[in-house]
């Protein structure tokens, strides 16, 4: 299967998994307690009887079920994510507004979390039983069990409020006019805390998983083999080990995609980033279904967007797939 | 076995730390009778400052140290009780798919990768907004985002379990395969099963609190991440408030995370010191 | 007499604490002269690896060199520092390994992986190493050098990657050759050529090698000199043919003894009422097949026809791929046929249902192979034993009584009734596959390399059991193996298997004295130590 192929086939079943996940959307906004045209409408109090009828006829909830559920997914698959009466604007341009923002921090904590979790795993292993190892990964099982939102938070408390090094809240500094240079370097430092808290826990998990890869690839036979040509130490490490220990970080990272496009809900809540978790957070309160749903499936869309990546990257390293075909 | 997990510091430390979590759980009706809700003193008294009060006053004036007591129940019923419902879902159909393999693999194979693409957090958001906050609802939901690697690892435990001989020497033995699966395959599968429940619980902590922190926690039950929740806004005059319960997650996570890996390095001893997934 | 070209002198290496002794190897000393083939022979656990680890530097972590010397090129080669002795590595020692499939890096392609020898040495430039990678290629007899210098080990066979493996080693002219079981995991034919490779290499180049075998019929193929080891310690040293022909040591004897050797023994009256009656049986394995993948069909079983009588041990021999285990799985129905038939006591358990399958099952039972993989660890020997006759409808009681008598028959005890499978070695755990085979009473037992698996000595208590079975219970057995000289000792016909055809079957004579096709010469000629063997038939 060349890799042309296999882009194709995963986008297919990429569609066909947001095609699920809008009827499952459906299906919830079904279960939800109530009056689904008030459900749609949201808690927000913005809709009037007139509203909620438009919705009934618009979203054919007099209708049979499955005319309801057609026209649902039909929606969604013209990108109409329905409508926020909350936020008095379309759910899809919503949306669109905050995207940037979370892929701005989501690819930043990725980027950061992966890096440097290979990296520290990688100086783990080669000190393996050694101080230097234990102290990194004690640090790492500590930072894999703190909430992510609270160390958000202590970050904010301890950086922003009690050194003012760096801003604890935003995306921007509000009415500064900045342009430029100067605007870039602005949201870089906006950006800062909001990634390193959102990155930590992921370079815990990406470090320890290099970390037992690395050890466990070296117990391997080629290996020996390696030593026995006369290769150094580091470049064994470099030229057999870390190759195929990377593969399996490589797997993990692809399906830590999820946790991290989730995990960046509780981010943006503490930083107040004008992602689409911020969005979600703010839609909660005011019981705004359509812009929650509307939400999630956008999420699942980038971490499948995230695993069509990392899958083509696997294919890249591993000679192995594709070629025994 | 027991000896090798005894041996191991780190989990005998997290023995010790959760012991000490579930028996504040367990006595906080008998040391703060009145409950977590009562307003007891001042609000924003800071740690320290009033006898009786070592861990100060909430916004409203509430006990803290009463606050962390009770929640720690909410804390350790969700993470068990989510776990074990987990469990329920995922050991039957991973058991199911990699015993039996073709189509019923395949089936059950998408089901699961369709759940692990979803972003469990944000799926967890959705299911507890929409079915209203509640002990239940919270349960409930972590367990629906949490079963799939149960399912995934049960399944490739038993594929490699099933393709031991000794499974073919049961089936010589005219042996049924409904019982082949249960009294041959699935007790060899029970250790990584464990390993990994462990761990869960930890996961299911973390979320709970999460959701609790987004204002979707029980509105009838204290819990660690409402109470850091409702402390955020409030950061710069009363860190305290926020502090606290962060460290008591932090503890509880971390103790079972430590045991887990010593249950890891214990029964497993030839794969110790593997990652986790 | 000239310098030796390796010279050992009381090398002890110490077992970190908690291991079953202290010692892996004690007050070891010996010589290999240059240009010469020194075999060390032992059983797993003797202490040979670990040795030729302590000389390339390898050792694992908490093993280490306790005592003794080690002269080679002059110097002591334990003592080095770690920068010498890699310097040594690849370049003056080298070492190929058991485990072609698991030798070489995954990710890597052959040609890189040979280059790496010289880079690792900084010799050479970047296209002078291709080139070298090439002759070397060329040399050790891999077929289409430009393509293999680009493929990937996957795309390699396992006599493809022992011959990487070898040129690599090659790559630097080395003194000294260690190869650690070299041809174990491969097929007769594939060991016969890969053996005769390293004879002409040592021919061409003039190097020393140390060969460690566990096969006494290895070491009368290649070795000049012979030590035997047992259990850290050395028993015997001699010239090969010395060692091979008047050993001295009982060790040493028990050894050769137990090699199942040439010597056929007389043919046996047998009965015509047949057991096993395979008839055109055919099964053939489809992979890929998906979307974008073609279906590759490999015929395992093609159209295959015989019977084993009752009473009658029938060999099935071939190499692997040659379908063998496949018809053993079908003859036991662990595998469904596509088409033909398999008459056990005139029943077709091929045509049954899965729900009558169960009723008939107990009439062929199997012996595995992997004495580990078995037995359910977490299942007592009895219920192990019992749990078939329970099935079947037999009362616990009974059954039990019945499992410990056959506890006994197999040499065990009854006491080992309610003990765990760990608690047990691998020969006594082959015992008690055997005893649950029996507990059936089937009518014929399917033993599926059920000895390959064990050293020598453990395997020939096995086969002892199993002939005094045969005569003992008049078992009809169909004897799976891959080994002929394991085949003669106890078969009284043999079929031999190639790519899923039935190439030639007949009595044990037959086979081995007038093999009537090109095949069954083929590998009778590349059993190791054929030759030695011929004479010991001759002498029998």
């Amino acid at each position: 299967m060349s890799i042309l192929t296999a882009i194709l086939w995963r986008l297919a079943k990429a569609a066909l998994t947001l095609l699920a996940i809008a009827v499952l959307n459906f299906f919830l906004l079904h279960a939800a307690p109530g009056d689904p045209a008030v459900v749609l409408a949201g808690e927000a109090g913005a809709a009037d009887e007139k509203m909620i009828e438009q919705l009934r006829e618009r979203f054919g909830l007099d209708q049979p079920f499955y005319v309801q559920l057609g026209k649902y997914v039909g929606g969604i698959v013209q990108l109409d994510l329905g409508y926020s009466f909350r936020q008095d604007a379309p759910v899809s341009q919503l949306i669109l507004d905050r995207l940037p923002a979370t892929l701005l921090l989501t690819l930043t904590a990725f980027g950061i979390s992966l890096v440097c979790g290979i990296a520290l795993g990688v100086a783990a292993a080669a000190r393996v039983g050694k101080l230097s190892d234990s102290a990194l990964t004690t640090l790492a099982l500590l930072f894999y069990a703190t909430p992510l939102y609270w160390l958000a938070l202590m970050a904010v408390l301890v950086f922003s409020v009690w050194l003012g090094w760096l801003p604890g809240f935003g995306y921007e500094t509000v009415g500064a006019g900045l342009t430029g240079l100067d605007r870039v370097l602005d949201i870089l430092a906006h950006l800062i805390l909001p990634a390193l808290t959102l990155g930590l826990f992921f370079m815990a998990v990406y470090m320890r998983m290099t970390r037992a890869s690395m050890l466990e690839v070296s117990q391997l036979d080629f290996v020996k083999t390696a030593k026995a040509k006369g290769l150094s130490g580091p470049a064994i490490r470099r030229r057999h080990i870390l190759r195929n220990a990377i593969l399996p970080v490589v797997t993990l990272a692809g399906l830590q995609a999820g946790q991290l496009v989730g995990g960046a809900v509780l981010t943006e809540t503490v930083f107040a980033w004008p992602g689409i978790g911020r969005l979600m957070f703010e839609s909660l309160a005011a019981r705004d279904y359509n812009t929650i749903l509307g939400v999630f499936l956008v999420s699942a869309a980038m971490v499948i967007l995230f695993n069509i990546v990392t899958d083509i990257v696997y294919r890249i390293v591993d000679p192995r797939i594709g070629a025994t075909a | 076995m027991w000896k090798r997990f005894r041996t191991n510091i780190g989990a005998m430390i997290g023995v010790g730390i959760l012991l000490a979590v579930i028996l504040i759980a367990l006595c906080a009706p008998l040391i703060y009778p009145h409950g977590p809700w009562q307003m007891v003193q001042r609000p924003f008294l800071p740690p320290m400052s009033v006898d009786g009060l070592p861990l100060g006053t909430d916004t409203l004036g509430r006990n803290v140290a009463a606050q962390l007591a009770y929640g720690a129940q909410v804390s350790l019923l969700v993470g068990l009780v989510s776990t074990i419902v987990a469990l329920l879902i995922g050991v039957p159909l991973g058991a199911v798919a990699g015993f039996y393999g073709n189509w019923v693999d395949e089936g059950a194979m998408r089901f699961t990768e369709f759940f692990q693409t979803i972003p469990n957090f944000a799926l967890a958001i959705v299911l507890v907004a929409i079915f209203e906050p509640s002990l239940a609802s919270i349960t409930l939901a972590i367990a629906i985002v949490s079963w799939p690697p149960v399912a995934r690892l049960v399944r490739a435990e038993v594929m490699s379990v099933r393709k031991r001989e000794f499974v073919d020497a049961a089936r010589l033995a005219g042996l049924s395969r409904p019982k082949i699966l249960m009294t041959q395959v699935l007790p060899n599968t029970v250790s990584p099963i464990i390993v990994m429940a462990s761990l869960m619980v930890a996961t299911a902590i973390l979320l709970e609190s999460s959701l609790s922190f987004l204002g979707l926690g029980d509105p009838n039950a204290m819990s660690w991440g409402y109470m850091i929740g409702a402390a955020r806004t409030v950061i710069r005059t009363s860190w305290w408030l926020s502090f606290f319960p962060g460290i008591a997650i932090v503890l509880t996570v971390l103790a079972l995370n430590l045991i887990g890996e010593g249950l890891n390095d214990a029964l497993n001893p030839h794969l110790s010191r593997k990652g986790r997934a | 007499m000239t310098q030796p070209a390796l010279s050992i002198e009381n090398l002890s290496i110490g077992l970190p604490e908690g291991a079953d002794r202290d010692f892996a190897v004690q007050n070891l000393s010996f010589a290999i002269e240059k240009g010469k083939i020194l075999c060390v022979v032992g059983e797993s656990g003797s202490g040979k690896s670990m040795t030729a680890n302590a000389l390339m530097g390898l050792l694992p972590p908490g093993v280490t060199v306790k005592g003794g010397k080690a002269v080679f090129e002059g110097q002591d080669v334990l003592t080095l520092p770690e920068t010498e002795k890699q310097a040594m590595r690849g370049e003056r020692m080298a070492m190929i390994f058991q485990e072609p499939m698991t030798a070489l890096n995954p990710l890597m392609r052959i040609g890189d992986q040979i280059a790496e020898v010289f880079a690792a040495h900084n010799r050479l430039t970047a296209p002078e190493r291709r080139k070298r990678a090439l002759a070397l290629i060329q040399e050790v007899g891999l077929p289409d050098p430009e393509k293999i210098i680009r493929a990937y080990p996957f795309q390699l066979s396992g006599g493809q990657r022992q011959r990487a493996m070898i040129a690599m080693a090659l790559a630097l002219e080395p003194k000294l050759l260690i190869a650690d079981e070299p041809t174990t995991a491969l097929d007769v034919t594939t060991q016969a050529q890969i053996l005769k490779l390293i004879l002409d290499l040592r021919e061409q180049h003039g190097m020393a090698v140390m060969f460690i075998t566990h096969d006494f019929g290895v070491v009368a193929e290649i070795a000049d000199q012979v030590i035997v080891m047992q259990e850290g310690k050395m028993v015997e040293s001699g010239a090969a043919q010395e060692v091979l022909v008047t050993p001295k040591h009982p060790y040493t004897q028990r050894l050769l003894d137990a090699i199942p050797t040439g010597k056929l023994p007389a043919a046996r009256a047998l009965g015509t009422v047949p057991a096993l009656e395979i008839k055109s049986l055919r099964k053939t394995y489809r992979t890929g097949g998906g979307l974008f993948k073609p279906v590759r069909e490999v015929h395992a079983v093609d159209n295959v026809s015989l019977s084993v009588a009752r009473g009658e041990v029938l060999g099935l021999v071939g190499e692997s791929g040659s379908g063998k285990s496949t018809l053993g799985r079908t003859a036991v129905r662990l595998v469904t046929p596509d088409s033909g038939q398999v008459l056990v006591g005139g029943v077709d358990i091929a045509a049954l249902s899965e729900e009558e399958l169960r009723k008939e099952r107990h009439k062929v039972q199997m012996v595995f192979q992997d004495p580990y993989a078995s037995l359910n660890p977490r299942q007592k020997i009895i219920s192990a034993i019992t749990g078939g006759p329970i099935t079947r409808g037999i009362p616990r009681d009974k059954a039990e009584a019945r499992a410990r008598e056959l506890l006994e028959v197999v040499g065990l005890g009854a006491d080992a009734a309610n003990r765990y499978p760990h608690e047990f070695s691998g020969g006594q755990r082959q015992r008690i596959g055997i005893a649950r085979a029996l507990a059936m009473d089937p009518e014929l037992i399917v033993a599926d390399e059920a000895v390959s698996a064990l050293d020598v000595s453990i395997q020939a208590q096995v086969l002892d059991l199993l002939r005094d079975l045969r005569s003992r219970l008049d078992l009809s057995i169909l004897f799976i193996t891959h080994d002929l000289r394991v085949a003669a000792q106890l078969c009284d016909r043999i079929a031999v298997m190639q790519k899923g055809k039935l190439v030639e079957i007949g009595t044990v004579h037959e086979i081995f004295q007038s093999p009537k096709q090109a095949y069954t010469r083929q590998l009778l000629a590349a059993v190791p130590g054929a030759d030695w063997q011929r004479d010991a038939v001759a002498t029998a």
